[in-house]
């Protein structure tokens, strides 16, 4: 439909210039401007071992924005990040404290948690059919409830096991740092799913008309409830890696991921009413949120401009490309 | 069918929540040390009408079939910016006053002037901009502090006659001079019929635009109100994010045990209001049986999840397997 719109300048264009979505470019001539700014700043901006290290804190919202854009994707969304990802840190962190088994089984038991508040949320969502912006609500306030109840208002003071840290911060690959690793992995996985298996077409199907999904023979709940425990497993699991970056678990840890995680993956051009998007544009989103937030805190931002600055880049953005089509 | 049962069906949730309320504030009373004195019904309603008045806020976006994730956030701005200027003679404290509930209106009309005329989503748009409002909050209190004209916040915190909490008054006046004259107008049928069915709204010539922007925008106000009558109670301003974010949730739970419907187009802001002081109260029962502090949190995260769990009975029913899809 664009190539015949733009017409012959396009025609000659690459294949794959031709077939991206003009949000994901967007976001990437974002990136590259950000770069731009960020080296007339500081010279040590554009160095190899900055921009490595910027990579591996986006890893940590990489793999919770992935859960995140499943969700979206379906034309639904997860409020309940900040505490799927707490819950994961400090169960896995709990777990450490119970002898070499509780060491061996931390990092599964952690994002077992996560799962857990995802199959909640799955069955909120597809069998009782309640909006999935409040029974997330809701299962984050419990899940709070329950880790305040758990810590008695403190931080734990379990500290993260080896593996944890040696997933976060190790080096398995010299040079390439472990957690950046595993958002690959987890990246080409959920690339794979998207879009060579019948699952990953449901979501598509069920995001731009689940009435049309449910009549083509999808068991559109069971799909429903599968994508929420997923998220919910990677959040936590980002709580896991978060854990082993910081070595332990805090309160908070998780509220300074749900906008991020949301804006990585709507500025990425995925449609927040569903159905559209690709996870391409989702890693331009998470990697132009942690240059953001790089910046701002190079430039010393106080927290205030800091919230300030990403709500505002947020709404303009969306106002750029993520408006619904005009009424009627 | 007579009148009253047109009244009767159109008022159930309304009804419900205010027969909650009462069961509710009965059992607390009850088992309340002091019993059932003017002071526990003061401090109740000072703790309660906060809620209340986000609460309103919440029922005329949800009522336009909208959220406003950033509810808490506009309350948490406008405490801090009262703690500022609400303050000195009578005329400085008057045009404080005016001054945080023109921020409020102001943070509700850029709310609305994004989600309608800039055509987001209402659930990211109004995380992004909580997220510039809590920024904002951030700035004017980087530490709790400030102070507030105290006469005006004893006035209105303590008692009428020595009865009627001064606070219960003014959220009653507030419902008069802002709901009452909102429901009846064109503008709020227009919010009321865009949050039931859009384009039928559309197509009868509702001016569905400029309702739900009236919605967004006193819902600002409303919120801003609350604002005020925390920084009345506390008498400093902070910016605390795990309390903003506290009252959008609960904000919602009210509406929700109110018998607004999320999906727009139906409820009234007076059963959110006793939605609100029925949650309230139902977070105060564990004090009164002397249960630990610590699971507050966790008990008024489960009556939420119960809450809005009730909605589900309604698939009881649905004859027509496809109307589980909206």
């Amino acid at each position: 439909m664009s190539e015949t719109t733009i017409g012959g300048i396009a025609g000659r264009m690459p294949k794959f210039i031709r077939r991206a979505d003009p949000a994901v470019l967007t976001a990437f001539a974002c990136i590259v401007l950000l770069l731009f700014l960020g080296s007339l700043y500081s010279r040590s901006f554009l160095s190899p071992e900055y921009l490595l290290q910027q990579l591996k804190v986006a890893s940590f919202l990489g793999v919770i924005a992935t859960g995140m854009m499943l969700v979206i994707l379906l034309g639904q969304i997860d409020l309940s990040v900040p505490w799927s990802v707490a819950v994961g840190a400090m169960m896995a962190a709990a777990a450490a404290a119970y002898g070499p088994i509780g060491v061996a089984l931390a990092i599964p038991f952690g994002i077992f948690c996560g799962v857990l508040i995802g199959v909640v949320n799955g069955i909120g969502v597809a069998y009782l059919r309640i909006p999935s912006m409040i029974i997330t609500l809701a299962t984050n306030a419990v899940a709070q409830g329950l880790m305040v109840v758990y810590t008695g208002g403190f931080s734990p003071q379990d500290s993260a096991t080896g593996a944890m840290r040696y997933l976060a911060t190790g080096f398995t690959i010299p040079g390439v740092p472990n957690a950046v690793i595993i958002w690959a992995l987890i990246g080409a996985a959920m690339v794979l799913m998207l879009t060579r298996t019948s699952f990953g077409r449901s979501v598509y199907g069920i995001g731009n008309r689940e009435r049309a999904a449910y009549l083509s023979g999808i068991d559109t709940r069971r799909v429903v409830m599968i994508a929420f425990a997923i998220s919910g497993g990677l959040s936590a699991f980002g709580g896991v890696l978060l854990a082993g970056y910081a070595s332990k678990a805090a309160q908070s840890m998780g509220d300074a991921y749900l906008l991020p995680s949301i804006a990585a993956v709507v500025l990425g051009g995925t449609s927040i009413l569903g159905g559209r998007g690709s996870y391409l544009g989702t890693v331009a989103g998470v990697i132009l949120i942690t240059l953001l937030q790089s910046i701002l805190s190079v430039m010393q931002m106080p927290e205030a401009g800091r919230q300030i600055i990403y709500g505002v880049v947020i709404v303009a953005m969306l106002l750029l490309y993520g408006r619904a089509p005009a009424s009627r | 069918m007579k009148d009253w049962r047109y009244w009767l069906a159109e008022q159930r949730g309304t009804l419900l929540a205010f027969a909650i309320f009462i069961v509710m504030f009965a059992i607390y009373t009850a088992n309340h040390p002091a019993g059932f004195t003017a002071n526990v019904v003061q401090t109740a309603s000072n703790k309660g009408v906060l809620l209340a008045f986000v609460a309103m806020a919440q029922t005329l976006v949800v009522i336009t079939a909208g959220i406003d994730l950033s509810v808490g956030m506009i309350f948490t701005l406008t405490n801090c910016l009262a703690s500022w200027l609400v303050i000195g003679t009578g005329l400085e404290t008057a045009l404080g006053v005016v001054a945080v509930l023109g921020t409020g209106l102001l943070c509700g009309a850029i709310n609305g002037a994004i989600v309608i005329y800039g055509r987001l989503q209402p659930i990211v748009a109004t995380i992004a901009t909580g997220a510039v409002y809590f920024g904002i909050a951030l700035l004017l209190r980087p530490f709790p502090g400030g102070s507030v004209n105290e006469d005006l916040a004893d006035a209105l915190t303590g008692r009428l006659f020595g009865v009627v909490p001064a606070s219960l008054a003014a959220l009653f006046a507030v419902v008069l001079i802002v709901w009452v004259p909102f429901s009846r107008s064109v503008l709020g049928r227009a919010a009321y019929a865009a949050g039931s069915s859009e384009t039928a709204a559309y197509m009868s010539g509702v001016p569905i635009r400029r309702g739900k922007f009236a919605a967004y925008a006193l819902a600002g106000l409303l919120a801003a109100i609350g604002g005020l009558f925390l920084t009345f109670f506390t008498y400093t301003g902070d910016a605390a994010y795990a309390s903003g974010n506290a009252y959008t949730l609960f904000s919602i739970a009210a509406v929700v045990l109110g018998g607004v419907s999320l999906f727009g187009g139906k409820g009234s802001a007076i059963g959110a209001i006793f939605g609100a002081l029925a949650f309230r109260t139902i977070g105060d029962l564990l004090f009164v049986f002397d249960f630990d502090p610590l699971w507050q949190p966790l008990f008024q995260g489960v009556i939420l999840l119960i809450a809005v769990s009730l909605g589900a009975f309604a698939l009881f029913r649905v004859r027509n397997r496809l109307e589980w899809f909206l």
